[in-house]
């Protein structure tokens, strides 16, 4: 599904963050990328998110390169990526107007793009309906993730790229989102690439784990997490040694 | 704000006014009832009204150009760091002067009748506009725009969604921040080489024909024009932009 191939990416008049990087990722992986702050990780999403170009070397998505945002994939930011002037409910439908306003090119929306979608069984699916007429200002945190995976999911993307998803919510509201992600993820056949910095949401959802470090990074470290996706596996053995494992990877590297 | 206060307030300026011009008692500041009397008759007779089009038709072409041409301006500013660089200092120059200075430049480049009026305003709205336009533009997230695009907008989508709903505001409250210095410019402007306009309308009143009342009358019409275009783009923020309101 995903490949890079000798990637190098360095911001202008910066030394690069990444420096010929192979990793692949398969169609249906739960795939989360884990470092510290300034380790490339959330510039690795853009560039999966076709918003940023490499420097050098390629990406690969469903057997393309990559050279522009791919319709078929979904991006969900941590934060600030709803319209602060649109309604709940005008934020899920932004994806579909943005299709309707290009219609089916291929480019912005995908050629077999239907007009017809209905974003209501989304609305309700992610518990959104009594909240469609208010602002993102007006409601919580985990509301507003929820109407932005909602309107990701509503275009009916292969491919979801999270950056730091639930970072700014509280312990419950963040495991149920995690929850639902995993649903969702196993439900819908995606492939879902996580950011995160947080060692346990690492652990939650990601069955493979792609461990960055301080740049640049030339290896893909990658960590097998079988037991992810299953149902309480927080409350196992192999899930606190593989935080710790995780702890002890990052501060080795760092 | 209550409609209640409004109404009180402005009983209050009614009784100062009331008791100053009968303590006073010169022509020169006639009772409140003898403007508002004075006010309906040139609405009547069309005199005071056919003045009044004049000034409104100017400072609203002169508001609607700068829309025009401000709004776009600064949305490329706000989105280009380079044509920024280069014209901010330009910007930055020409902002603060007081544009009224330029009444008689603009009377001289411009001649008589409504265009030089309408240059005037346009003057000093363009700025108010392209500034406050140009800054919300470039202080939208660059997530919030990374994240539509990632739903497929290129640069089209991403001005009809995005930066024109966003620069919607700063429009309005450029609008309300200087369409009092514009209704004041324009007075000064209708001083000059017109005989149509409020301010030609007072200056005549009250210097040639010493009618004061008519003079007052005059003043009011302008200060009513500016009092409503003022609400007025309170009123188009509440409906065009209910997120500012939604507690």
């Amino acid at each position: 599904m995903i490949r890079l191939e000798a990637l190098t990416y360095a911001y202008s008049n910066h030394a690069p963050i990444f420096e010929a990087f192979d990793w692949q990722a398969q169609r249906g992986e739960a795939w989360v990328v884990l470092g510290p702050s300034g380790c490339g990780k959330t510039t690795l999403l853009y560039l999966l998110a076709g918003l940023r170009q490499p420097t050098a070397g390629r990406v690969i998505v469903d057997g393309q390169p990559l050279t522009r945002p791919r319709p078929h994939t979904g991006l969900i930011l941590q934060d600030y990526g709803l319209l602060p002037w649109a309604t709940v409910r005008q934020n899920v439908e932004l994806g579909l107007r943005v299709r309707l306003f290009y219609g089916p090119d291929g480019k912005h929306a995908p050629e077999d793009f239907r007009p017809d979608v209905d974003i209501l069984p989304w609305m309700e699916r992610l518990g959104l309906t009594a909240v469609q007429d208010q602002y993102p200002g007006q409601i919580s945190g985990g509301q507003r993730q929820r109407a932005a995976i909602a309107r990701t999911l509503a275009l009916q993307p292969d491919l979801l790229l999270m950056d730091e998803p639930f970072s700014s919510l509280d312990a419950p509201t963040r495991e149920g989102l995690q929850n639902l992600t995993l649903e969702l993820w196993s439900e819908k056949k995606l492939t879902l690439v996580v950011v995160t910095h947080a060692i346990e949401e690492a652990a939650i959802l990601g069955q493979k784990i792609l461990l960055l470090g301080l740049p640049p990074n030339r290896q893909a470290t990658i960590i097998d997490n079988p037991g992810a996706a299953q149902a309480d596996f927080r409350d196992t053995a192999d899930y606190l040694s593989l935080c710790r494992e995780l702890r002890g990877r990052m501060e080795s590297n760092a | 704000m209550r409609r209640r206060d409004v109404i009180l307030a402005l009983i209050g300026i009614a009784v100062v006014w009331q008791a100053l011009s009968k303590t006073l008692n010169l022509p020169i500041l006639p009772p409140p009832l003898a403007v508002l009397q004075a006010f309906f008759k040139g609405l009547e007779n069309g005199d005071l009204l056919q003045h009044a089009l004049a000034s409104l038709w100017r400072v609203v072409a002169g508001t609607a150009l700068s829309i025009a041409l401000a709004a776009p301006a600064g949305l490329v500013l706000g989105q280009s760091q380079q044509l920024n660089r280069f014209f901010s200092p330009l910007i930055y120059l020409t902002y603060p002067i007081p544009k009224v200075v330029l009444v008689p430049i603009v009377l001289l480049f411009f001649g008589i009748g409504d265009l030089p009026k309408i240059i005037l305003i346009f003057m000093i709205l363009f700025f108010q506009i392209l500034v406050l336009v140009r800054d919300q533009a470039a202080n939208i997230r660059p997530e919030l725009i990374q994240s539509v695009r990632s739903l497929g907008a290129g640069r089209r989508a991403l001005f009809r969604f995005v930066y024109l709903p966003a620069s919607l505001p700063a429009i309005l409250t450029a609008l309300r921040q200087s369409v009092g210095t514009a209704v004041a410019v324009l007075y000064v402007a209708e001083l000059f080489a017109t005989q149509r306009g409020l301010g030609y309308y007072i200056y005549y009143s009250g210097s040639t024909l010493f009618d004061y009342p008519a003079m007052y009358a005059g003043i009011l019409a302008l200060s009513l024009m500016g009092v409503s275009l003022y609400f007025g783009v309170d009123w188009l923020e509440r409906r065009w932009c209910p997120w500012l309101y939604a507690n």
